[in-house]
């Protein structure tokens, strides 16, 4: 395994397998030695590569943070802190833009989400075959950097969301307010079932969509990187013409991680207004 | 591709992000800015009433300078005057002193003259005496005759 995969395929979907730890087929546990044997392991299997950068990232940005907010003063800033406050201030002023509510929550919740999508999806502009290689050397067969491209991973993101939805929907209007604004609008009354089935899907769509935005734009985007990659492969002429490629794919990702960690958190906050509020 | 208890495992990790930074990121911050905003505000503020209080000091100085240029011109008036009139009274007390010593001198003069009258009279009442002596050819009284002299002298 570690001498690498010999077809393009392969090396496809070598990089796009997580390194999964969970119960065999024959009952031991262990890593998963392939995508199939992954999906065998059922429910109860955990992608390690994924949730080690995810935690380490989140830790990352919570020990940074926290290190400016413990020597945060008002006199005059350092350079760490200066750019702190600089994120936290443009974090503030998005929420304020857009939540009308008062809540000790979102704020922090939406840096907790812009930092940490951010960070994961930077990820994806580390070289794609540089920490995959390092780990196969190390005897691991798998590595997934980008836990942003793991449909876990943003799940979990915009479940957490949802949740949050739920609780504020209910904490504003009740669980009453809340049901009869999913059953009794927009049609008459006589309509509820219509009605619980458009409010439905408006509800359920918005994690789906939270989650299925932020992995398919960074799945297609490590995709492409991916495909460059195969180039290198191909002579003196094309690989450097790849490695050209690399770089401005990079610099144009550049954008893309950054929007995509601010849509996901503008979305959140939009959300979050939308349970607070009364529609009527 | 497939679903399984990392999802959990990110949900729990978020959760407990979110109630770290909530806890110990997020206020210890906005404090900081707010605490600052307000220093901002206090500074300017401080600024403006500065600049009042200098206003305010520039426009007393003025006066001042103005009180005081008028206070001098005062004194140098009173001065002149005062100097006038001690050169008025300098030369009162001169002519008055002239005057005085004119008139001393005068009355010396006077003194003078009255003596030389005296000394003269005496000398004529001799000669005049004499005179009738030598016309009388006679010697006469001097004492009986020196009444009749003087009041003849007298009348001179």
């Amino acid at each position: 395994m570690a001498a690498g995969p010999a077809t393009s395929s392969e090396y496809i979907k070598h990089h796009l397998t997580n390194l999964t730890f969970g119960q065999h087929a024959d009952g031991h546990w262990g890593f998963a030695h392939s995508m199939g044997e992954a999906a065998e392991m059922g429910f109860w299997a955990i992608n390690v590569d994924s949730m080690l950068f995810s935690i380490g990232l989140g830790a990352l940005f919570m020990w940074g943070f926290r290190k400016a907010a413990s020597t945060a003063t008002a006199g005059v800033p350092g350079g760490w802190q200066n750019f702190v406050e600089w994120v936290i201030e443009f974090i503030d002023e998005s929420v304020r833009g857009s939540f009308s509510g008062q809540s000790r929550l979102v704020a922090p919740l939406a840096l907790t989400i812009f930092v940490w999508v951010f960070l994961m999806n930077f990820m994806d502009l580390i070289a794609v075959d540089l920490l995959p290689t390092l780990a196969g050397l190390a005897g691991v067969h798998f590595l997934k950097i980008v836990p942003s491209t793991d449909p876990n991973i943003t799940f979990g993101l915009s479940l957490t969301v949802f949740l949050l939805v739920l609780f504020y929907s209910i904490k504003f209007k009740g669980v009453g307010g809340f049901l009869g604004e999913l059953a009794f609008q927009p049609f008459p009354k006589w309509l509820a079932p219509i009605n619980l089935i458009l409010e439905g899907v408006n509800l359920i769509s918005k994690p789906v969509s939270l989650s299925l935005r932020l992995f398919g734009n960074m799945y297609a985007g490590e995709m492409i990187f991916i495909l460059i990659a195969l180039m290198y492969s191909g002579g003196m002429v094309l690989g450097t013409f790849g490695g050209l490629l690399q770089l401005g794919w990079a610099i144009f990702h550049i954008l893309i991680i950054t929007l995509q960690a601010f849509i996901f958190m503008t979305l959140t906050i939009v959300y979050l207004d939308m349970a607070c509020q009364e529609h009527h | 591709m497939n679903f399984n208890a990392t999802l959990i495992g990110q949900m729990i990790s978020f959760a407990v992000f979110i109630w770290f930074c909530m806890r110990f990121v997020w206020p210890p911050i906005t404090q900081a800015l707010t605490t600052r905003k307000e220093k901002i505000a206090e500074g300017l503020a401080a600024a403006d009433r500065g600049r009042q209080e200098q206003e305010l000091a520039q426009k007393a100085a003025l006066e001042k300078l103005h009180e005081a240029k008028q206070q001098a011109a005062e004194i140098i008036q009173r001065a002149e005057k005062r100097a006038a009139e001690i050169v008025d009274a300098a030369k009162d007390d001169a002519r008055e002193e002239g005057e005085r010593l004119m008139a001393a001198a005068r009355a010396e003069i006077e003194q003078e003259v009255n003596r030389a009258r005296e000394a003269l009279r005496g000398q004529v009442v001799e000669i005049a005496t004499a005179g009738a002596a030598r016309i009388l050819k006679r010697e006469l009284d001097a004492t009986a005759n020196d009444e009749l002299i003087k009041d003849l002298v007298a009348q001179i």
